[in-house]
């Protein structure tokens, strides 16, 4: 019994929660140069998009939120990267925006930057963190670009400067536990080791609140609340 | 012969001279626009573009952001051809051994700036974007110098005996146009900071006389600014930035109505120099509404490269007054009059 005890508390279990959003954001506004540019109107049948700086579902769960785990201290995790490995994430130019807009991806995994547009987009990384600076032309029907970093970085900008209402935010971890919340502001962390740890949720506008954690054997669960006023 | 005028006015020279400063003002407009749009780093390649050579780029190509910046630099290569064929046209026919070099030193000037501006996309370096601003206005100020100096009014001041300027307002239209080219700075730092506006209200900042930019402040600022282009975020450091260039602004202001009621006391209401200054006071109004506008439209691209546009008009202005004051005042004897003194004219005609 003591044997079987031992064992679950040595398994790697899940962190699971909900980003919930309390208050009422800033009105999103529509992306007008999207319907000036006839090459990007086209997608769009008149239909302006708009603005997603905050997406929230019908209950409340707060979509978009980069979910990761740090040490106990509140020390990035690193040295634990799988990215090598890890199978391509995915960023696609698509009606002139970007999706995702945000996104999170490990050290050493391939990033594959699409052009799904029948126009020419340029792809600008900014990176704070020292990682590599890019500003590639990708053609319409051009082939996919591909990037990896090698260093963490809180929510790098991927930009257009051809269509400068385009961009996309990655974060990069040199671990593989992290996660962006969904439409419903749920989040999963899978195959955490036992241990404690600082666990964060980081939206873009509204920064990042932290909460500790403790992973023994079972699935855990934690839930953040951000505020607007 | 005075050997600052021209031995005799080439007006074909002189001409082409003025031509090439008003293209180059276009130059600045559609640099300008480059910024006002975040188009600078649209074309990702230089000297070609997408991989074209930059005058066989198709005009079907040319959409959104790459039309602001492929324009630019086929304008700044109108720009430079004129400025070479001023040169060689200054080095070939006018005497004056210091024009000559004035016109080798605006061609280096011109090819460091398209250097510069190639350099910033090639090396994607925000802070070469700063310094391209700044050298794009000081080599405006050359061009229009070159134009003056080949002109009949250049040479009719020189032949001037009696009209020279007071030093205390030679000083002060020095001091004033230094501190025109520091506001050219702030400026450009500001617009390279890619941040949109830091402070979108006015004539307060943030709702107060002095914004707030403790780390809780600016992260609200920031968490309720709903921004359609990919702008940075704001920083404490970009809000302060604007708050030293508002300052700045109404500091110019005082010194131009200075110089200007200066200008009337000491030299008339009918010195072509007291005109001059009237006419730079009423642009530094101009400037502030624009600079205002800037704000309340939200940095509109066309309002914000206008402002561009009137600095750089405000800092030529003031470049070519002194110019003008301290060739007028050059070997002649000083007149002692005061400043603030009321009813002292210089015996001007």
């Amino acid at each position: 019994m003591a044997g079987l005890v031992a064992t679950q508390i040595t398994r790697a279990a899940d962190i699971t929660g909900v980003i919930t959003l309390k208050g009422t954001p800033p009105k999103e506004v529509e992306i007008t140069p999207i319907m000036d540019n006839p090459d990007c109107a086209a997608m769009y049948n008149g239909k302006t998009p708009t603005t997603h700086f905050y997406v929230v579902g019908p209950k409340g769960g707060f979509a978009d939120v980069v979910v990761s785990l740090k040490d106990a201290s509140g020390n990035d995790l690193t040295g634990k990267s799988t990215g090598a490995s890890a199978k391509p994430a995915v960023l696609d130019q698509k009606g002139c925006l970007y999706h995702p807009g945000i996104s999170a991806i490990q050290t050493g995994q391939k990033l594959i930057v699409k052009n799904s547009d029948n126009c020419i987009h340029n792809v600008h990384t900014t990176s704070k963190a020292g990682n590599p600076e890019h500003n590639d032309a990708q053609m319409p029907g051009g082939a996919d670009l591909t990037y990896t970093f090698n260093k963490p970085e809180t929510l790098m900008k991927f930009q257009c400067d051809v269509h400068p209402w385009m961009f996309a935010w990655v974060s990069i971890f040199d671990n593989p536990y992290f996660c962006v919340s969904d439409q419903d502001g749920k989040f999963t962390i899978k195959n955490v080791p036992p241990g404690k740890y600082t666990i964060e949720a980081n939206h873009r506008k509204l920064g990042a609140k932290t909460q500790t954690v403790e992973v023994a054997g079972k699935d855990v669960t934690v839930n953040f609340t951000f505020d607007v006023k | 012969m005075n050997a600052d005028a021209p031995a005799k006015i080439n007006r074909p020279l002189h001409w082409f001279a003025v031509l090439a400063a008003m293209a180059t003002f276009l130059l600045l407009g559609a640099g300008g626009l480059v910024t006002s749009h975040e188009a600078g780093m649209s074309v990702p390649d230089w000297p070609n573009s997408y991989g074209y050579n930059m005058f066989a780029f198709p005009v079907s190509k040319w959409t959104g952001g790459i039309f602001y910046e492929h324009t630019h630099r086929l304008w700044a290569s109108v720009v430079g051809l004129m400025t070479t064929i001023l040169a060689v046209w200054i080095w070939r026919k006018d005497s004056r051994k210091w024009m000559r070099w004035l016109g080798v030193a605006a061609f280096l000037l011109v090819v460091v700036q398209g250097v510069l501006g190639g350099l910033r996309v090639v090396l994607i370096d925000t802070d070469l974007g700063i310094i391209h601003g700044v050298v794009g206005q000081t080599f405006f100020v050359l061009m229009c110098a070159l134009a003056l100096f080949t002109g009949g009014f250049w040479a009719k001041i020189c032949e001037q005996k009696k009209f020279n300027v007071p030093r205390y307002l030679r000083m002060l239209v020095l001091s004033t146009t230094i501190l025109i080219f520091v506001q050219l700075i702030l400026g450009a730092t500001m617009r390279g900071q890619h941040a949109g506006l830091s402070i979108s209200d006015f004539p307060l900042a943030h709702g107060k006389i002095w914004p707030d930019t403790s780390a809780a402040a600016v992260a609200r600022y920031n968490a309720e600014r709903i921004q359609i282009m990919n702008v940075n975020p704001i920083t404490a450091f970009q809000i302060i930035l604007q708050m030293v260039h508002r300052i700045v602004a109404l500091t110019i202001f005082i010194f131009v109505a200075i110089c200007a009621a200066q200008a009337w006391r000491s030299l008339g209401k009918r010195d072509p120099l007291t005109r001059f200054a009237i006419f730079w006071l009423a642009l530094i109004l101009m400037q502030i509404g624009l600079g205002i506008a800037t704000i309340l439209s939200d940095k509109a691209a066309d309002i914000a490269t206008a402002h561009v546009l009137g600095g750089a008009l405000s800092l030529v202005t003031g470049a070519l007054g002194c110019i003008i004051s301290f060739r007028r005042t050059a070997r002649l004897p000083e007149v002692q009059t005061a400043p603030f003194a009321f009813g002292t004219l210089a015996a001007n005609k």
